[in-house]
């Protein structure tokens, strides 16, 4: 009979989960488990910081759309976990985090490094659990991985005592894969209601002006081929959030670039206008919509969502639909295909339409004014992309940086943008850039960051160092917390408090101290061989710092509480009117 | 004073018992910005699982929300709003009262008597009374004993359950 430690138990269940790798951090309470993982197939990323650990995960998570693995000891390293978690749950990215916890026995005493792991991380969690018995362990794992990536995937701890991970019971292979999951409270509704989906099918059929509106739903349901069928069959101009960048590519004529604050012309005037919104695995946040009552004010709105709680949490739904994007759009494809053949006549007004909001993109494009006398931000973007063929893994710290990324970076596929779009937490690019490498050692991976963000996880080089990632850092460095500046500047008078950092590491010999390479562009002309030159280093990470415009703005902008119409956009050189297409 | 409230609601949840299934559900309320009125937990004729009756307070799209953002909490197994259904629901108040005169010992056994409430513990001065109903009986009660003097007051908050015909329940 095998008998195990739950030490033991641990590593196996997570080898015949597939875990290949797992971020972590090691400490007092954890120390049974760190014993047993040197022995295993799984591969440990001993990061420098456990936020790290949890933003690499979840990064290997998005990536791969395989559930993210993290580890760390108690108290400090569970609440320093926390951020990252909260990332993932507010992107609803599948990630398991083990934590360490003082032994059952001194729980509540306020032990040495012990924290109320389950209570910090409850609100930031999908689920999370306490395991108090050695029996109750291999079930817990597998739930835990069950619930991570099953219906609205999330987040999902797993407390682990020191004592219940090192008492022996028994252990079979076989017991654990073939155990079936049941839990009586959840079950997720996968195939979306059949009449629901006929109701919708004949509304985007019969629609004149309708928009795909597509969110970080379409990507971890896999449902980007259906989209873009969709949208091709029916001559429907798409827009994607933040979170579902790369779902349709960058120069798909149907696609109009992100929407919402930061987002196209294009892509907010369509959803202006628009008499059918089309939402599919999106949950209409405040950045998407700007003031609620405008957005898609004409609108008959569907909403597909494997989450019903968020159908109807900020705007009112017409055609609700229940389900996984993919096998909703798979049916719902099926039906425009028979309703078409009875109301083909509809397909020329929405060409017309379609038409419409292409030339709204073409007089109206993402913009900025070049200058051949000092680094625009955007510029480095524009070229990272044209070096890379817009293939690279793109990763994102939070602010312009991320904003610029998002309007210049010509995307060709999903799952290559990774950004903390829910939370906005700085420093997720570098160690997000850490956990895509690491699940895809041949692609090119570049953290867009800004000098504020990189510092926020700096310490991550001394990871990338350690385990040879090439990972590319293009820090578009202007020497301010540039969104906040932007702001202060927009709504304060230009009133610039504390957002100024006057005092900075030299980051060329940063990276170097840390065995990393360092380059640096102060002129327009560098940029282009600074890159090429990351480009081409294959075995360590580089930093490249472009030293940018101090004081560039990211536009179009729609300031706070207002309509998305009423954006504020970049000063065109060649002005033109805009003409009323339909 | 905040504005007045919304119609009540009383939903009922079905949850496993297990530690850190009530915190979710109450953290919920807070998190979420939800206003609870009463609460009350109990056990339920499955050892599994606990019965919770909220009485919560909101515009229909807040109580849409709460019974939603409800199930979609794994250990919630059931969620009911019985708000408009043919339901069952009780209420138990403890009261001590002051009864230091003749003339209030008679009022309280008059309006227990009334109310049918027991007079459960009897000190030189006080009565504690027992009294089972649905809300505005309890609140009618009070109102009545206050004269009295309440020296403390405790109350269950509200259970509630759907009627049934035939063996089935009103849903």
């Amino acid at each position: 009979m095998p008998k195990m430690s739950g030490a033991e138990i641990f590593v196996r269940a997570l080898e015949l989960e597939g875990v290949k790798h797992i971020f972590g951090y090691p400490g007092g309470a954890v120390l049974d488990i760190y014993d047993k993982l040197k022995f295993s197939d799984i591969d440990h990323i001993l990061v420098r910081h456990e936020q790290a650990a949890a933003m690499a995960a979840d990064a290997y998570a998005r990536v791969t759309g395989k559930v993210g693995v993290c580890l760390a000891t108690s108290g400090p390293g569970a609440t320093n976990l926390v951020t990252g978690l909260a990332v993932a749950h507010m992107d609803s990215i599948p990630v398991v985090a083990f934590t360490g916890q003082v032994p059952t026995y001194m729980i509540g005493n306020d032990a040495f490094q012990e924290v109320d792991t389950t209570g910090i991380t409850r609100p930031i969690s999908k689920y999370n659990f306490l395991v108090k018995k050695i029996d109750e362990l291999a079930d817990t794992i597998k739930k835990a991985f069950y619930l991570a990536r099953s219906g609205r995937p999330g987040v999902v701890v797993v407390d682990l005592p020191k004592d219940v991970i090192r008492e022996i019971t028994e252990f079979f292979d076989k017991e654990y894969k073939n155990k079936k999951v049941e839990i009586r409270g959840y079950k997720p509704n996968l195939k979306g209601h059949i009449g629901q989906i006929k109701k919708a099918a004949k509304e985007l059929v019969l629609s004149a002006k309708p928009v795909l509106y597509v969110g970080g739903g379409v990507i971890a349901s896999e449902a980007w081929d259906e989209v873009r069928e969709l949208s091709e069959l029916l001559n429907i101009p798409v827009t994607t959030t933040l979170m579902a960048l790369g779902a349709i590519p960058y120069d798909h004529p149907n696609y109009l670039y992100m929407l919402g604050m930061h987002g196209s012309y294009a892509a907010n005037m369509a959803i202006t206008e628009c008499d059918l919104l089309f939402a599919v695995g999106a949950r209409f946040d405040d950045r998407v919509t700007g003031k609620l009552e405008e957005f898609a004010p004409y609108a008959t709105v569907v909403h597909i969502d494997v989450d019903p709680a968020e159908i109807g949490k900020n705007k009112k739904v017409d055609i609700p639909i229940v389900g996984d994007a993919k096998l909703v759009l798979r049916e719902l494809i099926k039906e425009v295909k028979k309703l078409l053949k009875k109301y083909p006549e509809t397909q020329e007004i929405r060409k017309k339409w379609l038409k419409a909001t292409q030339r709204w993109k073409e007089m109206y494009p993402f913009y900025y004014e070049p200058s051949d006398r000092v680094i625009k931000p955007q510029y480095v973007v524009e070229k990272l992309s044209e070096l890379t063929n817009g293939e690279a893994i793109i990763t994102t710290e939070v602010g312009q940086n991320q904003m610029w990324a998002a309007q210049f970076y010509r995307l060709k596929k999903p799952r290559h943008f990774l950004s903390s779009g829910g939370l906005g937490a700085m420093g997720y690019g570098f160690p997000a850039a850490i956990g895509a490498q690491v699940a895809k050692p041949e692609a090119t991976v570049i953290d867009i960051a800004g000098d504020g963000s990189i510092q926020m996880n700096i310490q991550e080089l001394a990871t990338a160092v350690q385990y040879n990632l090439p990972v590319k850092i293009a820090i578009l460095n202007n020497g301010f917390l540039g969104m906040v500046r932007q702001w202060q500047g927009m709504f304060y008078d230009k009133n610039y408090s504390n957002v100024c950092l006057s005092v900075q590491p030299d980051f060329v010999k940063l990276a170097e101290s840390y065995g990393a390479v360092g380059l640096r562009a102060e002129k327009p002309e560098e940029v282009e061989e600074v890159i090429k030159e990351a480009l081409s280093i294959k075995d360590k990470p580089v930093v490249m710092d472009f030293i940018c415009d101090r004081e560039e703005d990211v536009l179009p902008f729609v300031p706070p509480g207002m309509a998305l119409k009423d954006m504020v956009l970049p000063k065109y050189k060649k002005k033109k009117a805009i003409k009323k297409v339909v | 004073m905040e504005k007045a409230c919304y119609k009540k609601h009383i939903i009922t949840v079905l949850v496993e018992n297990k530690p850190g299934a009530l915190a979710r559900i109450v953290e919920l309320f807070t998190a979420r910005g939800y206003n609870i009125e009463s609460l009350n937990v109990g056990e339920t004729e499955d050892k599994t699982l606990s019965r919770l009756t909220l009485v919560v307070c909101g515009d229909e799209k807040v109580i849409e929300q709460i019974v939603k953002q409800l199930r979609k909490l794994i250990d919630v197994v059931k969620v009911r709003d019985l708000t408009g259904k043919p339901c069952l629901d009780r209420e138990l108040l403890i009261v001590r009262v002051n009864v230091d005169t003749k003339d209030k010992k008679d009022e309280a056994k008059r309006l227990s008597e009334i109310f049918g409430a027991q007079i459960v513990d009897v000190s030189h001065d006080e009565y504690t009374l027992e009294l089972t109903g649905d809300e505005a009986q309890l609140d009618a009660f009070i109102e009545l004993i206050k004269p009295l003097g309440i020296v403390e007051m405790a109350r269950t908050g509200r259970v509630a359950m759907l009627r049934s015909l035939y063996g089935k329940t009103f849903d």
